[in-house]
């Protein structure tokens, strides 16, 4: 099934939701509508599952517009934020409602299969109201996926769970979206579950869809410092810079031997991954000494927020790291790691990745 | 302030009979005296019906607690001189910043000047000194939730101050900020601070020392590091970090570990008591090894994840699944592909009944 929307836009009152746009998300794979509460992700969705009509544009189904077409006939699954089931309906019942609503057979093999899968299969005779947060969605879950619809909308369907729960749930669904062939569209606000999903992400920011492609293209070429900002956690480390005679010069700090491609004199913005920032030295490393202003630790990962002379720089480390507050402390990148925008925020130069790319 | 020694059990149903029926099952813990701790677990832990029964809001169904040696099981919050900052903020909105800010101090009839003296240091720590004479109704919830804060933290002579998901109402962007504020307020105060959370980042990043709690029961207090580097139980490892510690189960004997079809011997020194076992290994202590290599496993890969700043390899050999994070070089691997995998070294822990062997 191939869904394409052609300029559409969505005014409500004076105000508007979605700006002019047009995408064709891939077909049989995922795409990832990413972006802040308000991005506009939820209008969108909502316009692909027929729910709302545009002001304006054109949704097409295999090239026939579907506009008009009540959503009962457009055979879409949706599955919420919120844990949405019957609550008369036992667990069983739920996931089969779709399928006894099409007088379908087989009903109690695809119901059990499904019920296995999200690991269920014990609940089956329970209320939904018996159970977890977690073993609800899942519930919602199965009976999205029962339906088999070659749409499949999930609008930030993990955001009311807690993150180890989520992280199970997310390699679960990753799973069973690769094993079908439905187009699946997942509105997230966090960059890194949209990176987990993998597949294409378009990336959504005020109402305007800024960039939509491969996820790891996307983040590895924003084509903007708006969507280096949208799809980056931590935030990019942006530093202001100038273009001089023999590369580029950040401002208040040191001078980065870079092609900037542009021309002299012409103010850049520099951007830096956290994980990029590094606290040990290597082979034509730059050097910005700081101060440390705090430092978080998540886990697998340490955030040290450092206080140089370019600007509050956050340098992202691999496992569990103290340093104390106030410390001294210096942080260093090679310049082949920098992302340069221009003046109006494009993209000039992105990082070489290796592996070939 | 104080020491909190605790040696006790809770059941809010009478008659407990079996483990479940406890919210908490019996723990003994000390807290010292100007420390930062964080209560950390999934919904329905324990964590709040301890930070709780520390306050005094529950008497616990067995057992006692002790604030510097002295028995206080039945004293109320007040007389255990106990200042508590909930989820959502607790202000006044009739009154200024400055007087919500006094009004733990003036209920304890303190002189005005030293009550004056407290607020500004409090409203300066806080970055709340510009708004110390607006009312508090008009200002938004992130500087409402400080002024909680604040109140928790204006009297210099409390036993403890118990937090509890205080940072829930906060926008993402500017909790970062706050987790700095209480950092640097715990150093400059010497509180004893007690953090109630289920976010592994606002626990780590706070506490010097973290009581990782799951079905009634505190399974590990550590620091940050020890629960990274040696979980001492799987719950642990599986909990703090994402992904979680990778377990694989076998058999170890004198041979060494038996475990997805073949034999790996120890590492170095390591020692063993016989008999079932679970191998634990982080993804960040998995590395890619050329073919043969000792204490590496030949695997299949099962799925390559590009995050961005590293690559997430999921591998997976006799029913053994196995994650590793990888520099982005390994993302050229592709689904099937055979890599060998370093399982065995310094960073291995090794688990009987779910506890670490040590």
């Amino acid at each position: 099934m191939q869904l394409t929307l052609e300029g559409i836009h969505k005014k409500v009152g004076p105000q508007t939701w979605l700006y002019d746009m047009s995408i064709a998300p891939r077909s049989g794979a995922v795409t990832v509508l990413l972006g802040a509460t308000q991005a506009g992700k939820t209008s969108l969705m909502r316009i692909m599952a027929g729910l709302d009509v545009p002001s304006g544009g054109r949704v097409l189904v295999d090239g026939k517009s579907v506009l008009g077409v009540p959503v009962r006939a457009r055979n879409v699954a949706m599955v919420y934020q919120q844990f949405i089931n019957y609550p008369s309906l036992t667990v069983y019942d739920n996931i089969a409602s779709p399928l006894k609503l099409r007088r379908e057979t087989g009903i109690d093999q695809r119901v059990r299969e499904l019920a296995h899968k999200l690991h269920i299969e014990m609940f089956l005779d329970r209320l939904p109201a018996e159970l977890s947060g977690g073993q609800q969605q899942r519930v919602a879950l199965a009976r999205a996926l029962a339906k088999g619809a070659p749409l499949m909308l999930l609008d930030e369907p993990l955001v009311n769970l807690d993150y180890k729960l989520r992280e199970e749930l997310r390699d679960e669904l990753t799973a069973l979206f690769a094993a079908g062939d439905s187009t699946v569209i997942y509105a997230t606000t966090e960059p890194g579950e949209a990176l987990l999903l993998g597949g294409y992400t378009a990336v959504l920011d005020g109402g305007e869809l800024l960039q939509y492609g491969p996820t790891s293209e996307v983040f590895h070429k924003p084509a903007s410092l708006r969507v280096a900002r949208a799809f980056s956690d931590p935030p990019m480390n942006l530093m202001g810079a100038m273009v001089v005679a023999d590369g580029v010069q950040l401002d208040g700090g040191p001078l980065l031997a870079l092609n900037a491609v542009a021309p002299s004199k012409s103010k850049l913005t520099v951007g830096l991954r956290a994980s990029a920032l590094r606290v040990r030295e290597q082979p034509g490393d730059i050097a910005l000494p700081g101060k440390v202003e705090l430092t978080e630790i998540s886990g697998s990962d340490t955030f040290v927020h450092v206080h140089t002379l370019v600007g509050e720089l956050v340098a992202q480390l691999t496992g569990v790291h103290y340093f104390e507050l106030g410390a001294l402390v210096t942080v260093y990148f090679h310049p082949s790691q920098v992302y340069l925008f221009d003046a109006d925020g494009m993209l000039l130069l992105a990082p070489v990745r290796g592996g070939g790319h | 302030m104080a020491r909190i020694e605790l040696d006790l059990a809770h059941a809010y149903k009478r008659n407990p009979e079996q483990d479940s029926d406890y919210a908490l099952l019996p723990l003994k813990m000390t807290f010292d005296d100007g420390g930062a701790y964080a209560l950390l677990g999934p919904s329905g832990c324990g964590k709040t019906t301890l930070l709780n029964i520390m306050s005094g809001l529950v008497t616990p169904s067995r057992g006692n607690v002790l604030f510097d040696g002295r028995d206080v099981t039945q004293a109320s919050p007040q007389q255990r001189n106990i200042a508590q900052v909930f989820q959502f903020p607790v202000i006044y909105d009739t009154m200024t910043v400055a007087e919500n800010l006094a009004f733990p101090l003036r209920n304890r009839k303190l002189p005005a000047a030293q009550i004056a003296k407290r607020v500004g240091e409090i409203a300066e720590m806080l970055e709340l000194s510009g708004q110390l004479n607006q009312r508090a109704a008009g200002l938004a919830a992130d500087a409402k939730q400080k002024i909680s804060l604040g109140r928790g933290l204006v009297r210099p002579d409390v036993s403890a101050v118990l937090f509890d998901e205080p940072l829930t109402v906060i926008d993402p962007h500017l909790k970062w900020k706050l987790r700095r504020k209480l950092k640097q307020i715990h150093r400059e105060l010497k509180l004893t601070l007690i953090y109630v959370t289920h976010d592994q980042v606002e626990a780590l990043t706070f506490a010097d020392h973290v009581v990782v709690m799951t079905r009634g029961r505190a399974v590990q207090v550590g620091s940050p590091a020890d629960l990274f580097e040696r979980p001492s139980h799987t719950f642990v490892g599986n909990f703090i970090g994402s992904p979680g510690m990778n377990f694989l189960s076998g058999r170890v004997d004198h041979q060494g570990m038996h475990l997805a079809g073949v034999t790996l011997a120890l590492p170095a020194g390591r020692v063993l008591p016989a008999g079932d076992m679970k191998l634990g290994i982080r993804p960040e202590y998995v590395s890619l090894v050329p073919a043969q290599t000792a204490g590496a496993l030949q695997m299949a890969v099962s799925q390559v994840q590009d995050v961005g700043t590293h690559v997430i390899l999921s591998a997976h050999r006799d029913g053994c699944n196995l994650k590793a994070r990888l520099s982005p070089d390994a993302a050229q691997l592709a689904v099937g592909d055979a890599v060998w995998l370093k399982v065995m070294g310094e960073h291995t822990c090794f688990y009987k009944n779910e506890e670490i062997v040590p």
